[in-house]
């Protein structure tokens, strides 16, 4: 009987506690990192993917679609960007929920939904499973980086109990802790984008586990405005991760191109 | 009979509308408030079916402050205008329709910018610099076409409503004897005397 308090969600330990939740929240912290950061004129998010192999078919990230992958940063509303750390089939639905939900409020209200009204409509979900018998909760964290006329910029991460909050620069995944405390030190007030950038970038190149960064390895995305005013999101195809690695001196060097000159 | 302007002007708009409840021929009170305050920055004044027009108002009313509870934030005016549309459409399909003519003036906090819509009970919406409901519209269009600057000071805006109030009250044949005036601005929506 020792599994008593640990086989459904919504059972509490005599402790207080909701082991499942727990082992959901454990599950993420192996997962790949996710990193934001909140900019005055802006927003970065980068990820590291997990999944990586030569065989691996990723030709449809290199054109078509909206840029990336489709493994660790989604488009969920125009004004929307999330990064997903966990399982991913958990995140996929949730993905589809928040896209379902952004298009249901701009067709009641005619507008972008406001990025917090989103991240608690996908916790509201998410804290339905800490409650109701029987399923097993998403094991999934989401970072949102989004955009709207009421608070500017905004950050938001979700946990899998549907504890949510905003922040200035944050990290879930693998390593979030190191990650989390690099970003405390280097993070300062009225950021701008491209210092976000850079930041975002040397935070990774330490936390991940690799020693080189490339696209294979990593999806990154920022939302800025455009000249009109409107959110503009754009998720990195990995032509341009790459460049934007040799911009900031992060790529790894190609042996053989050194080799032949 | 029933008659409702608006004016948008330079960071505000005016809503004015009659203050008469009327059953059959008679003139049943003189100072209904038709001009709702939905919001700390949105104004609505109806008109139409007696009993509709309340409880609509209301509905709309109630509803606009739970999304503000909820969420910490009102609705922004174009928004309000959308959901306020969509709820006079799916009533116009349902078994027992409102039918409710509307207009909305707010101001927008987070662009600085007046908006006034024009709805009708058929959930028609429009946004427009100025507009009219009722009878009394066929007489003060053409005025506010003629006197209307989107510039306008407060003053100025005021003195083209008077104009348009002094135009119904001179030609329509059952005129409302007194109008209330309401002002969406920076600061808010309050009740200004004419």
């Amino acid at each position: 009987m020792a599994r008593r308090y640990d086989s459904r969600t919504t059972i509490f330990s005599p402790e207080g506690r909701l082991y499942q939740i727990e082992y959901a929240m454990e599950a993420i912290s192996h997962a790949g990192t996710v990193l934001g950061v909140l900019a005055k004129d802006g927003i970065v998010l980068a990820a590291e993917k997990k999944v990586t192999g030569k065989l691996l078919d990723l030709s449809g990230a290199k054109e078509g679609g909206y840029g990336g992958s489709g493994e660790k940063i989604f488009l969920l509303n125009s004004n929307v960007v999330a990064g997903v750390a966990g399982i991913t089939a958990d995140a996929n639905s949730l993905v589809n929920y928040a896209r379902e939900a952004a298009q249901r409020h701009l067709y009641m209200y005619n507008e972008d939904i406001p990025v917090e009204m989103l991240a608690q409509r996908l916790c509201d979900l998410k804290q339905g499973y800490t409650q109701y018998g029987g399923l097993r909760p998403f094991g999934v964290s989401l970072l949102y980086a989004g955009y709207d006329p009421h608070y500017n910029f905004q950050l938001y991460h979700s946990d899998p109990s549907g504890n949510y909050s905003g922040w200035k620069a944050t990290c879930i995944g693998a390593n979030s802790g190191t990650a989390q405390s690099l970003l405390k030190q280097e993070y300062k007030e009225e950021i701008s984008i491209e210092d976000a950038i850079s930041l975002v970038l040397r935070v990774m190149s330490k936390t991940m586990d690799s020693t080189t960064l490339g696209s294979e390895k990593l999806e990154f995305a920022t939302l800025t405005l455009d000249a009109e005013q409107r959110p503009k999101a754009k998720i990195y195809r990995p032509a341009e991760i790459d460049a934007l690695l040799r911009k900031h001196d992060l790529a790894k060097k190609d042996e053989d191109a050194e080799m032949k000159s | 009979m029933e008659t409702a302007f608006g004016i948008t002007g330079k960071g505000y708009v005016l809503i004015a509308s009659d203050t008469t409840a009327v059953h059959s021929i008679v003139k049943v009170k003189t100072d209904v408030d038709k001009i709702k305050e939905l919001s700390p920055f949105l104004l609505m004044a109806t008109s139409g079916e007696p009993g509709d027009t309340v409880q609509f108002a209301e509905y709309i009313e109630r509803n606009i402050r739970l999304y503000h509870i909820r969420n910490n934030f009102p609705l922004r005016p174009p928004s309000a205008a959308s959901w306020i549309r969509r709820s006079l459409a799916d009533s116009l399909r349902s078994r027992k329709p409102y039918s409710v003519n509307l207009l909305l003036g707010g101001y927008d906090v987070s662009t600085y910018k007046p908006h006034l819509y024009w709805m009708d009970y058929l959930g028609t919406l429009a946004e427009v610099p100025f507009a009219a409901h009722g009878y009394g519209s066929y007489f003060t269009l053409s005025l506010l076409d003629k006197y209307h600057d989107p510039e306008a000071t407060v003053e100025e805006g005021l003195a083209t409503l008077k104009r348009c109030i002094d135009e119904v009250s001179k030609r329509l044949v059952v005129s409302p004897d007194r109008f209330k005036v309401k002002i969406v601005d920076k600061d808010g929506v309050r009740e200004i005397e004419v």
